[in-house]
């Protein structure tokens, strides 16, 4: 296949609730050499269907593969790749400050402040410092925190995402499945 | 009235019944064992419902499940025991889901108690199995057998066919259960037979009406959708010239005026040149494998490409299309020719005529037909296909064996060829000849193989010799493992890295095993020699001293295009 632009697509997957579907979703990314930028996995609004929610650089041939050979696993219900266009999408990053830094020097706070974050936990020796937005927005804080020495420890989550349609698809490829069965039956 | 309880074992075979399983090939153990007592009342008596052949090697019992599922259409069945037992069966589980072959691999495993902690025999089976499997499930308990054992075999061979494990601990095959049947047909996430989409039919029905040199690639697909009749009915309409991949050879009989022969590396010249030529190329059901499109890069550039597929995640994968029509194709194949218009493309059928002369002078007389020198592997593989008219099995292994005997065999009925595709496992041959045997009961099946290949299976004379199982065997002696022989002489100068090979003494071999035996090297004897083994009632050996250094010609060198194709060797 030809090389085309690579781009960070985000792939949301949505499987039944069982063991070991991880492994297998994870083996078709490794199997085509293609690494995994972040990974969130939670149950979904849907009972007994989880969600996991990936991100990889790739081309969009190769994403689509990829997509399609998830999808293709039994237990794994419906699997697509966006952009950042058609999500919602936030992050998490959690910053350990120095309480005696934060408080020898105010600019710190002011940084903080700037950011949009928030302070979820003070106490003398640290603070908790939270922050949701997109990855710019997290790595940004951190760089600038960094730069004031006061990070005692630093943590980014995984990327969630909800998608800008009305209903997430798999509601809708789902019903399409019960509404067969019943024609068959 | 308190209900039935009976053991996970039980269950088993309840499950197996209610599938309409007939044969299991298999191997016990001690992780099975619970399994194995319960098999022995199902193979005799008032019970008997199973037969069970007793292979000599796990490998093999995954392959004969294999050749029975190739031959038949049913889904091929093995049971073996935990650990080594379950990974030998390793190879016949990727071979299945490289060859969509649907079969059904029970294995024991140590009790759920002491899973994870290395105990005897124990392997996390499923995991090393879920890459290479369609599905792989741990029945851990005796209440979950029946839905198991039918969701099993439901995923196995709807769709794109393939192979399922089932991973069955110990404390589940004799912990006590109520026993109910049940039936899966359904599975959520599952879309085993996406509906036609009728713009793509008539978008699909729109480039072949306008094609002037339309030429459709037809592969196992058609087999797995018995869809031969619709095929036909297809390239008959339209008049459209239509070769076959290897595994795809018997879903269009070798005498049809529309077949152009073979694809791929060692197929048919004409076919291959045409790729490059056509305006517009239908795949059915076959997946653009590196072996037939050989330079993707280069591959059919010219022409639209339409490739009907039940498996969408085929569309795009090795070559682009243009249309593509997601389903099966016993019903994509009948909805786009009622929208065809009658056609004969009378011309472009006509042209590959000649390019068929050139290789038959160049290729195919002189390897079918010699009048001196050693036998050669192509005339053994004739004098065979003509005693048996086209009707039987080839089964074969892999290397030149393999090439030759599809190449110069002939088909006439459908699933006739059970061969190692994308997996090219040597040794398959042998244990798929057996499973062959017992799907086919009524057909003659050729097993074709190498002194490489077969040494790779031999053991299965064992099953062969207990069962009298009726197995033609043509081993083709070249001394040599002659596939990778040819490649290091035309790619690596001729350095014959530990491919020469010296061979025991087969009629020894067949005797020990009681099996009769003849050894052919002239030939003036080779007729007689087939007649013989084709009228010799029961498993049959016949060993012909081949050319030590014969090349499977015509051939397309590693990395050029499909009409690079080589009818001579040019070093």
């Amino acid at each position: 296949m030809e090389t085309k632009d690579r781009k960070l697509y985000t792939m949301l997957v949505y499987s039944e609730n069982i063991a070991g579907i991880l492994n297998q979703i994870t083996a078709v990314f490794t199997r085509r050499q293609v690494n995994i930028e972040s990974l969130n996995v939670s149950a979904s609004s849907i009972e007994g269907v989880h969600k996991y929610t990936i991100t990889a650089w790739s081309d969009e041939d190769l994403i689509k593969t990829i997509t399609k050979h998830i999808e293709k696993k039994i237990d794994v219900i419906k699997a697509d790749y966006y952009t950042d266009d058609d999500l919602f999408i936030r992050e998490v990053g959690l910053y350990k400050l120095s309480t005696g830094e934060v408080l020898a020097n105010p600019e710190i706070s002011r940084v903080i402040r700037k950011a949009d974050a928030r302070i979820i936990d003070v106490n003398p020796t640290f603070c908790c410092v939270m922050l949701s937005g997109m990855t710019e927005d997290i790595t940004g804080l951190y760089y600038a925190l960094d730069k004031f020495k006061c990070l005692l420890q630093y943590t980014r989550s995984g990327r969630i995402a909800i998608t800008r349609s009305k209903v997430e698809q798999v509601s809708e490829f789902l019903e399409l499945q019960e509404k067969n069965r019943n024609k068959k039956c | 009235m308190a209900k039935e309880m009976i053991t996970g074992a039980e269950a088993l075979m309840r499950a197996l019944k209610e599938e309409n399983v007939k044969t299991i090939f298999g191997y016990p153990g001690g992780s099975i064992l619970p399994v194995f007592d319960a098999l022995y009342d199902y193979t005799r008596g008032d019970k008997k419902a199973f037969e069970h052949i007793l292979v000599r090697h796990e490998q093999s019992a995954a392959h004969a499940a294999e050749g029975y599922s190739r031959a038949s259409g049913d889904v091929g069945v093995c049971i073996v025991t935990s650990g080594p037992g379950a990974t030998n069966t390793l190879t016949g589980i990727a071979d299945a889901m490289m060859d969509s072959t649907p079969i059904v691999v029970i294995a024991g495993q140590v009790g759920v108690d002491v899973l994870g902690t290395d105990s005897f025999q124990e392997v996390d089976l499923v995991g090393v199995s879920q890459p290479i499997s369609k599905w792989s499930y741990q029945i851990r308990r005796a209440e979950d057998v029946a839905w198991a054992v039918s969701r099993a075999f439901y995923i196995a061979r709807s769709g794109r066919p393939g192979p399922v494990v089932l991973d069955f601990p110990k404390n589940a095959q004799v912990s006590l259960t109520e026993y109910e049947p049940c039936r899966v047909d359904f599975v959520r996430g599952y879309v085993p037979y996406p509906t036609v989409d009728a713009e793509a039919v008539s978008r699909a029905a729109e480039l072949i009406n306008n094609a002037k040199k339309p030429l459709a690639l037809v592969g196992h697909g058609v087999e797995l959708g018995n869809a031969q009749q619709e095929l036909v009915d297809f390239i008959e309409k339209a008049g459209i010239p239509a070769a076959r991949t290897m595994l795809g050879l018997s879903a269009l009989p070798t005498g049809h005026p529309l077949n152009m022969g073979m694809l791929g590396m060692h197929g048919n010249y004409a076919p291959n040149m045409k790729e490059q030529e056509c305006d517009v190329l239908i795949a059915i059901g076959m997946r653009f494998s590196d072996r037939v499109i050989c330079n993707p890069a280069t591959y059919a550039k010219q022409a639209k490409i339409i490739q009907l597929d039940i498996d969408g995640a085929e569309i795009d994968k090795n070559v682009k299309t243009d249309v593509a029509v997601v389903a099966d194709c016993k019903e994509s194949l009948p909805a786009i020719t009622k929208l065809l218009r009658p056609n004969s493309h009378k011309e472009w059928c006509e042209s590959f005529r000649p390019l068929y002369e050139e290789e038959y002078e160049k290729v195919i007389r002189p390897a079918t037909c010699p009048s001196s020198g050693p036998l050669l592997m192509g005339e053994v593989v004739k004098a065979v296909a003509d005693a048996t008219g086209g009707d039987a099995v080839l089964v074969n292994d892999v290397g030149q064996n393999q090439m030759f005997s599809c190449r110069y065999f002939r088909y006439n009925k459908k699933r006739s060829v059970v061969s190692s595709g994308g997996l090219g496992t040597m040794g398959y041959g042998l244990p798929a000849a057996i499973g062959a045997a017992y799907a086919v009961p009524d057909r003659q099946i050729c097993m074709f193989t190498g002194d490489g290949s077969f040494q790779m299976s031999i053991h299965e004379l064992g099953t062969i010799m207990e069962h009298r199982i009726p197995v033609k065997v043509i081993l083709m002696n070249n001394n040599y493992l002659g596939n990778v022989r040819q490649w290091q002489d035309l790619f690596f100068d001729s350095r014959q890295a530990f491919t020469r090979m010296t061979n025991p003494c087969y009629g020894g071999i067949c005797d020990g095993y009681h099996i009769p035996y003849i050894f052919v090297s002239e030939r003036e004897l080779l007729k007689n020699a087939v007649h013989k083994m084709l009228s010799t009632e029961g498993p049959f050996v016949l060993e012909c001293a081949v050319k030590e250094e014969d090349n499977v010609m015509p051939m397309v060198p590693p990395g050029c295009s499909v009409n690079e194709m080589l009818l001579e060797v040019n070093r």
